[in-house]
This record gives structure tokens, sequence and C-alpha cells, in this order.
């Protein structure tokens, strides 16, 4: 039987080098998402409101967002924008930035639909109790928000982490880079290292996202 | 006669060009218990909405022992907390037990100390007779005993006067008694109270003064005792006449 290729990741620092690439990837994702939701949560909550203005902004932003593909938009920040404005942002930077926009986009949007399901007789009996409308929307309106929230923030959060697969193309040496790498320099020693390293960087994802699923689960079980 | 606890003047709401509510003045003094009737659509429930601020006004005044009570105003929350108001689909919020949906509003809006709303909460809730049910949730409840809770929320509050939109409207007939009887006693302690309903016997019994409101205006307003053993007006006629169920037998021939 041929050999699956996966040896190669013995040979060497090449695991902990992968783990390495890992690491970065979610570094990546984790600091958009922490953006994402706490900025995504802010401007979801000013959209439910009625100003008229700020609906069309958040409008522009999130169709915007909605359309552009996510590399374009990292090839903007990373290239577009270094030479336009004269500045140096590296391609982590870059990425978290695009990652971040986009993130805050979706959760505002995932938001926005949160909050106005929550049924308008709701504010009306907490205002009722004498509450003012920032106590009403913390204590009663957030909470449920929330909890109708989960599902969609966490497919929002597995897509995020799935896609800084796309940031080696700006240069950062995430965990798919890492892989190429390895394959290249082993090129003719194991010729079938492709599969064993790109299924290793597939389970590796896998263990990423699959938690946060379940925890997903979990959470809509307890609060149904 | 002592100042009344509710005034309201000339009241008028109107809805997208409809007027609703047309010219409504009416006085609420202390403890007591003022029903309200009418047709479906007559404006009685935007009446309760209006006072406590729930709907904006078009023209008329409001007041609350002096207060007025103006529709974005900066004082709405304060003069919120003295309006208690118990709405038909209940309205307690789900994440919250029944103990948390009664402490929330005393503890954030008019920050009382945690120990004695609850110890209040408490005395109240077995009153009511759901001292068990202090650690559940609201879906754990039935109507009745959810409506009953909603009660003792706004009642939490110290209220200068309650306010009931159809509290039983929503109530499977077996659990609309075990609702009413908690309002009765309320009116026994002379509590202060406006209440819309459909239950006729009831009204009966609770109130000290009936109106009937029919399309957006005040046609009757007379002790209970007058309104339904001799009605004066037309409307009022017609109107209990809509409770009562007469067949018409062929006679054998």
């Amino acid at each position: 039987m041929q050999s699956l290729g996966v040896e190669v990741l013995f040979k060497g620092k090449n695991f902990a080098r992968l783990m390495g690439g890992m690491w970065t990837a979610l570094k990546i994702s984790l600091v958009s998402i922490a953006i994402s939701m706490v900025l995504g949560l802010l401007l979801g909550m000013l959209v439910s409101r009625k100003n008229r203005v700020l609906r069309g902004v958040m409008r522009c932003y999130l169709e915007f967002i909605h359309i552009m593909p996510q590399m374009v938009l990292l090839f903007l920040v990373f290239f577009g924008t270094s030479k336009a404005f004269g500045w140096n942002l590296s391609g982590e930077l870059s990425s978290v930035i695009v990652f971040s926009l986009w993130g805050t986009a979706e959760m505002s949007d995932l938001v926005r639909g949160a909050v106005t399901s929550v049924p308008k007789i709701q504010y009306e009996s907490a205002m009722a109790l004498g509450m003012t409308p920032a106590q009403v929307n913390r204590y009663v309106i957030l909470p449920q928000a929330v909890r109708r929230l989960i599902p969609q923030s966490i497919n929002l959060i597995t897509r995020m982490i799935k896609t800084t697969s796309l940031v080696l193309m700006v240069g950062v040496v995430e965990i798919l880079k890492v892989a190429q790498q390895i394959i290249e320099a082993n090129r003719k020693a194991s010729p079938n290292a492709a599969f064993g390293v790109y299924l290793t960087v597939f389970l590796l994802y896998f263990l990423l996202c699959w938690p946060v699923s379940l925890l997903a689960k979990h959470l809509e079980k307890r609060w149904g | 006669m002592a100042e009344p606890v509710l005034t309201i003047e000339h009241l008028t709401k109107e809805y997208d060009g409809q007027t609703v509510l047309k010219d409504v003045s009416l006085q609420v003094h202390e403890g007591e218990v003022i029903v309200i009737v009418g047709p479906s659509g007559s404006g009685k429930s935007t009446l309760l909405r209006c006072i406590n601020a729930l709907e904006d006004i078009q023209g008329g005044e409001i007041r609350l022992r002096g207060q007025k009570i103006t529709a974005g105003a900066k004082n709405l929350p304060q003069i919120r907390q003295k309006i208690g108001m118990v709405f038909q689909s209940y309205e307690l919020f789900p994440h919250l037990t029944v103990m948390n949906n009664i402490l929330l509003a005393p503890m954030k809006a008019q920050k009382r100390a945690k120990e004695e709303v609850q110890a209040e909460a408490m005395a109240l809730l077995t009153r009511v007779g759901l001292a068990d049910k202090a650690d559940s949730l609201p879906r754990q409840l039935s109507g009745g005993q959810k409506q009953r809770v909603a009660i003792v929320r706004a009642l939490c509050m110290h209220p200068e006067i309650l306010l009931f939109d159809e509290v039983t409207a929503a109530l499977d007939p077996e659990m609309v008694r075990e609702v009413l009887e908690v309002i009765l006693q309320l009116a026994e302690n002379k509590r202060t109270m406006l209440i819309v309903t459909h239950e006729m016997p009831f009204a009966r019994a609770v109130a000290d003064r009936i109106i009937l409101l029919d399309d957006g205006r005040i046609q009757d307003d007379t002790d209970p005792e007058e309104f339904f053993e001799s009605p004066k007006t037309e409307l009022a006629k017609r109107f209990l006449q809509s409770f009562e169920y007469t067949r018409t037998r062929k006679s054998d021939d």
C-alpha cells in the first residue's frame, strides 16, 4: 500500500510548526470574533432603534460586506490601502481588520433580527414597570435576544474560523501555509505528503470548530 | 373631596387619522374601583395604554396626583412606577424565574434592597397561592398562575393605581375565577383600580363605578347597581343585551 504521507509530520519540528500555524489562525479568528461580537452587539442594538440615517448607513455597510468576497476585501486592505494611504499594515493586522469588518456586519444584522423578534409588548410591560429604556434593554430584551442569537452567531464564529484559511494570501503563515511549506520541502522524500498533511489540517480545523458547535447545541437545549 | 389620584381631561387619541378616543374626561379617587366596559374596539384598552403613556395622545391631559404624564418625558419611568399595569397576555419575562420577574423592577428601577423585596414578594405570592412556584420559570405555569404572578409583580412596585387590561380574556374559563378573586381581594383592601373586562358578573361585584365606553366616548358613568338593573341609556341597554341569549322555539302546532 502506498503511504498516506502522514509520516512527514513526525520529521523534525514539522508537527510543532503545524500547530504554530494553527495558533496563528486561531489568534486571528479569536481577536476578530471578540471585536465582532462586541461591536456587532452595540451596532445591532443601535440599528434596532428607529433612526433613519443610522439605518441607512448600516444598510450600505451590510450590503457592501455581503457582496464583497472576503478575499477581495483582504487584498483591498492589505495591498490596496498600503499603497493608497502609505501605511504598512502587517498581514495579520489586515486580516484582523477584514475579519472584524465582516464579523461586525453579520453580527449586527443577527442582533438586529434577534432584538426585533422580541415582541413589542415585552418592552411595554417592562416600561410599564417603570424601568428606563437602558434597563429594559439590559435586563429584559438583551437576555432574550442573546438566547435567540446563539445558533446563528455560533454558525458565524465557525465560518470565521474556517475562512482564516484565506489569510495565507496576504503572507500570513498560518496552518495552511505551514502545510504547504511542509509538503513542498518533502516533495522528493514523500511525494504523497499532500494527502496526509492536508488531511491533518482538515482534522485540526474540525477539532477547532466541533466543540463550538457542541457548545451551541448545549446552550440551545438549556435555554430552549 | 380629596385630590383625585388620576385625572383625565379632554383626552383625544388618534391612530392614522382615526379618532379612537374623543374628549374623554375622568377622575379616579383614592380607593375607587372603576370598571370600564364596552364593545370591542370602543377604545377601552387604548385608554389604559394612554394613562401609562404607552400611547402618545393628540389632545387633553392626564395627571397622576397632579403630575402630568407625557410620552417621552424624562420623569416618565418614575411616574410609571406608580402605575401598575397588568396585560391580557401576562407578559412575564420568559428568561427569569417567577421570583426574579417580581424582583427585577423594584431592585433596578427603585433600587430597593433584595432581602426586603424578596420578603414582600414571598408574602404576596403566598397570598395568591403561589409560594411554591417562586423558582419556576413562566413557561412551567398555567395561564391563571402567570396572571397571578403578573399581578404580584405589579403590586411589588407599590403603585398608587392599578390598571387591568382584560386580564382574563386569554384564560381558559376554569382559570378566570382564580385571577378575578385576587382582584376582588385587592378591591376589599381599598386599592385604586381601573379595570377593563368583559366579565359582567365580576364587573358588577368589584366596581364602585361603571363606565361605558363606546365609539371612543364615555357614554355612561354610573354605579353598578343602576347600570345593570336599570340602565338609563339606550347604548347601555343594548350593550347589556349582547350578553343575553334567547332561543326562539317554534311552537308545536
